[in-house]
């Protein structure tokens, strides 16, 4: 009887049990769980804040999926060590778990630059874990002004779930741009219109630097006062208890398309992971959901022996803010490298597809979303361009497009 | 399993399975209260071009890419049916952004939307396939 072990209990986890038990119903699946919560989805937190979820619908499964899948969870305990040779883990209570196959899930930390006098803040918090936010929502407060570093994902959606509950928000980012890593100039001006609208302060290319109790002094010489701190800076992949053994790690842990690291016997998968993004064809962390759970299913097959390959990974991300809806997905080839790029646009509204090499690669839709999967599967399925009609497709996503053969194919047999 | 398939030859292209598909899922008894002056929210959509009109909806895949890139775990198999479930769906629309027919579609209260073969609606059969008048769109085991 095999016996797995899973470091961590997110999503990717939760991907690697279902991986596991769609083939090995016997073996024995222990998990380790730092925070003390079962699977829940670690996204909604800004939605658990708005008041759109609450503590039992933003569990990511049913509340029986352990017992359901045989799973003996360690909560509260960290993995301290993992020992390769001894095909072991230790636990920061001195625990020892051994394992036929390992899946390291580790998931991601906030990234917390060296600020001076941040011990001398009182109210500030990290926006990550669903404990992160329990504790902010016991300091909110409609006269709290909320200073948020950092305006990329984790920031903005802060930002939009506290918003109703606070007096003011102030958004600082050393980047001239808000979501900087996932939107271009054109697309970012419509976003930073909605922020606007709302009163947020944005204070881009700028950043604090050090604090004093409920004081920001600012980069550029201004000051902002807050009640709340909210650092979302950035994260990074937690790769130490594999790089401490001596297994191939960059920013995150290097997996192939089976989820292997450079050890026989030890999977990882998930925010702690870089591997392949097809649409650039480079390795690099892309800390999403949906790839994380592809990623732990993956993982979980090729621990029991069954070969599966998770080969066709990009970024991608849909995200609404304050009723601005954007999806993004891929890499965003400049013209100047080469690439192409069909652009509609209107006020409000905008469309970026960005194309190379006789592929489509990557697109930024604002406001315009309808049925934007069949781009995402033209990236993932690398269809080459000259075998659809892109000139209808560019503007109007339909399965014609692809021609008749391929409209026959999914709408007269099962898929 | 039971699925709705569309015969590309028979589709008029006349769009009633859109309205059916509204009316049946509006929870009201009369069409015209249903329909009259209001935006529709079907989860069948005829699409086409001069040549050749189809409806697509849900597909029901094996292995759904929406069911394994939802975010709050609302999306889920049940006796082969994709489900969703509107009580956890925060209408991040991930599921939009990855279903690669285009057949997830934001509702009116702005969660995900999609063909749940009127299992959902108490409907004994799917509306679409009830009122197509040319029997383009059926309902049956491939």
């Amino acid at each position: 009887m095999n016996k797995y072990v899973i470091i961590g209990n997110g999503v990717a986890a939760c991907g690697c049990v279902e991986g596991i038990r769609s083939y090995d119903k016997e073996g024995s699946i222990t998990i380790i769980s730092e925070e003390n919560h079962p699977v829940y989805s670690r996204p909604l937190i800004s939605y658990y804040l708005e008041d759109k979820t609450d503590l039992k619908r933003m569990l990511y499964r049913d509340e029986d999926f352990y017992e359901k899948n045989k799973c003996k969870v360690y909560y509260n305990k960290k993995a301290v060590k993992v020992d390769k040779e001894e095909k072991s883990v230790t636990l920061d209570d001195s625990t020892i778990i051994y394992y036929d196959k390992l899946c390291v899930a580790a998931g991601s930390r906030p990234f917390v630059p060296p600020f001076k006098g941040l011990e001398t803040v009182k109210n500030k918090f990290s926006f990550m874990k669903l404990d992160d936010a329990l504790e902010i929502e016991k300091v909110l407060s409609k006269k709290a002004r909320v200073l948020i570093v950092g305006a990329g994902l984790i920031g903005l959606k802060c930002a939009e779930g506290i918003y109703d509950k606070v007096r003011h928000i102030t958004i600082c980012d050393l980047a001239p741009r808000l979501l900087s890593s996932i939107l271009d100039e054109e697309s970012e001006a419509i976003v930073r219109k909605t922020l606007i609208d709302k009163d947020i302060d944005l204070m881009l290319g700028d950043t604090a630097e050090s604090f004093d109790t409920n004081k920001a002094f600012m980069k550029s010489g201004k000051t902002v006062e807050f009640d709340i701190l909210v650092l979302a800076v950035g994260v990074r992949a937690n790769t130490e208890l594999l790089s401490e053994e001596g297994i191939a790690c960059g920013r995150g842990i290097v997996v192939n398309d089976r989820q292997e690291t450079s050890v026989k016997g030890i999977f990882a998968a998930g925010d702690c992971t870089e591997y392949m993004d097809i649409s650039s064809n480079q390795q690099k962390v892309m800390a999403i959901l949906p790839n994380a759970y592809m990623q732990g299913k993956c993982a979980g097959s090729n621990m029991v022996g069954i070969d599966c390959a998770f080969d066709d990974a990009f970024p991608m991300n849909s995200m609404g803010i304050f009723g601005t809806h954007m999806m993004t997905a891929g890499c965003y080839c400049r013209e100047e490298d080469g690439g192409e790029v069909y652009i509609e646009k209107s006020d409000d509204k905008l469309k970026k597809l960005f194309m190379k090499d006789g592929y489509l690669k990557g697109f930024i839709l604002v406001n315009d979303i309808k049925k934007a999967g069949i781009y995402t599967s033209m990236i993932r399925n690398q269809v080459p361009l000259d075998t659809v009609d892109f000139n209808l497709v560019k503007t109007n996503p339909e399965l014609i497009a692809f021609g008749v053969d391929y409209v026959k194919e999914k709408m007269t047999a099962s898929v | 399993m039971k699925r709705v398939y569309v015969n590309e030859k028979w589709c008029l292209g006349c769009h009633l399975c859109e309205y059916n598909c509204a009316f049946a899922n509006s929870g009201l008894t009369d069409m015209v209260e249903a329909l009259k002056d209001k935006k529709i929210y079907p989860k069948i959509h005829v699409e086409g071009n001069d040549k050749i009109n189809y409806a697509v909806s849900c597909r029901h895949c094996e292995d759904p890419m929406c069911i394994k890139s939802c975010i709050a775990g609302a999306i889920s198999k049940k006796d082969g049916v994709v489900t969703i479930d509107k009580n956890k769906c925060v209408g991040c629309l991930t599921c939009v952004l990855v279903c690669p027919y285009g057949c997830v579609t934001p509702s009116e209260s702005g969660v995900a939307d999609k063909c749940e073969l009127c299992t959902n609606n108490g409907q004994t059969e799917p509306a679409c396939v009830k009122g197509c008048p040319n029997r383009a769109i059926v309902f049956e085991e491939r």
